[in-house]
């Protein structure tokens, strides 16, 4: 399979927030800005590249001991730790990153859309380099659908022609329906 | 055995590896803390209402530390005394704070507001707005149902026989009350204006006159009686400057509706509530004046 198909499968077929519902938390709560939108998008595709290059050669090794079930709980440990780990180093190194990534980075720790795609690349059955790309795709998948969310949101704020009632999140809820909706239009393409 | 004891040990093993990773980058990428912030914070208190401007008590905590200039006496709960103690930790020259409080502009008791409907829905402020503007005949007005009583963290809001009063011994003019109300009945203004009008209505005289008897029509008796050129009617509502007003009281005397309230003077209050609270909070007004 090529990193193309790949890409293209994982950004806009099977995109993680808007086709497969995950990280929908995240999605919801820090797309109400366009700034802080994409922060969180490129934390996201930064944590998600790490903690594969971290979690996949660990179950190969779960493999080799045959306890392949230990796989959620070992992986969370290590996204967890692995997540500390890269906190640290930012406030040490990169104090500006740090501060814009702000709280983003501790939330991404038990984001389930990091897991899922660790999970995923085990499964789908990549290798190295293929779950590499995966996981990079998926946080540009992340990113692309917060960003879009972003504008759609901006139009919303303030907006009179939405009725009393369904102003805040009603209305939210229901545009993030209908992107959603509107990627379905991709089914099929790879 | 193995089948429990291999994976039990491997987890263990795995924890502890990741625990001693961490352990050592703590210590490896250790980032000193600024003592100044932690003593800042210390002085503030704690509220985290957000009146200061920032986003709670560390947030102006660490922006002051960053940068002293922006003024230690944006803390309205604090006060001067909290503002000194933070000057004192940066070394700077005190700002004066000065005190607000928040202003009810709506006199609409239930004897003086006449009544559109017996509202009996969902009791907030905010639904029954929803429904023709609340249950009262004037739409700007108090709706009484008290959303400004349950946000308020400091109990100085509450509402009395139909309309919203502060004991304004109590309050700290945080603003959250005003942000709440639905009708933007609510003010922040200096604490040291004791004449306030009590009408937030912007209908012609007639129409007002209809909806409550202690409504503001749009006379300009205020406006001629001032000798500050205070008071200014703008929309058929009067508004007294708070920097230009002397606290005289001409224009409480002249209102015909009773619009404008004068706490400085012996009237009695229009609602029965905390009337020794407005007695309390005059005296240090006086001693001022």
């Amino acid at each position: 399979m090529n990193f193309f198909t790949i890409l293209v499968g994982i950004i806009l077929v099977n995109n993680y927030v808007l086709a497969q519902f995950l990280g929908i938390c995240p999605f919801l709560g820090v797309s109400k800005k366009l700034d802080s939108a994409v922060g969180m998008g490129v934390a996201v595709i930064f944590v998600m590249v790490l903690a594969t290059a971290a979690t996949w050669p660990i179950q190969q090794l779960l493999n080799m001991w045959g306890i392949g079930y230990l796989q959620t709980i070992v992986f969370i440990l290590i996204i967890a730790a692995l997540v500390q780990f890269v906190e640290m180093v930012l406030k040490k190194f990169i104090p500006a990153l740090h501060k814009s990534l702000g709280v983003y980075l501790p939330l991404i720790t038990t984001n389930c859309a990091v897991l899922g795609v660790c999970i995923s690349n085990i499964d789908a059955g990549y290798n190295y380099i293929e779950s590499l790309v995966n996981s990079f795709g998926a946080g540009v998948g992340f990113l692309l659908a917060m960003v879009i969310f972003s504008g759609m949101r901006s139009k919303l704020e303030g907006n009179t022609a939405i009725p009393a009632s369904f102003q805040g999140v009603p209305i939210t809820l229901a545009s993030a329906a209908l992107l959603s909706l509107a990627f379905m239009g991709f089914g099929g393409l790879v | 055995m193995s089948a429990i004891l291999t994976p039990v040990l491997l987890v263990v093993a795995v924890g502890f590896v990741l625990a001693v990773i961490l352990t050592i980058a703590s210590k490896v990428f250790y980032v000193p803390v600024d003592e100044t912030v932690t003593n800042l914070r210390a002085e503030l208190p704690g509220a985290n209402c957000g009146a200061c401007g920032f986003a709670g008590c560390d947030d102006y905590a660490s922006a002051l530390a960053a940068d002293p200039s922006i003024g230690t006496a944006k803390c309205p709960v604090g006060g001067a005394d909290v503002a000194a103690k933070l000057a004192e930790i940066l070394g700077v020259e005190a700002g004066s704070a000065e005190p607000n409080v928040a202003v009810v502009m709506c006199n609409g008791h239930n004897g003086a507001a006449k009544k559109l409907m017996e509202y009996q829905g969902m009791s907030t402020c905010s639904a029954a707005k929803q429904l023709y503007g609340g249950g009262n005949v004037c739409g700007h007005g108090c709706i009484g149902l008290g959303d400004c009583e349950r946000v308020c963290p400091y109990g100085a809001i509450k509402v009395c026989n139909g309309v919203a009063v502060v004991a304004r011994e109590l309050c700290v003019g945080c603003g959250m009350c005003a942000n709440q109300c639905p009708n933007k009945v609510i003010r922040i203004a200096p604490a040291k204006n004791k004449v306030v009008v009590q009408c937030h209505s912007t209908d012609a005289g007639a129409k007002t006159r209809k909806a409550c008897s202690n409504g503001c029509i749009g006379c300009k008796k205020c406006e001629k009686a001032c000798k500050f050129e205070a008071v200014k009617v703008e929309n058929n509502l009067a508004y007294i400057d708070p920097e230009k007003c002397k606290n005289c009281g001409l224009c409480a005397k002249e209102c015909p509706t009773g619009a404008i309230n004068n706490m400085r003077a012996k009237r009695k209050p229009a609602v029965a509530p905390a009337p020794a609270a407005e007695a309390k909070a005059e005296a240090p007004a006086q001693a001022e004046a």
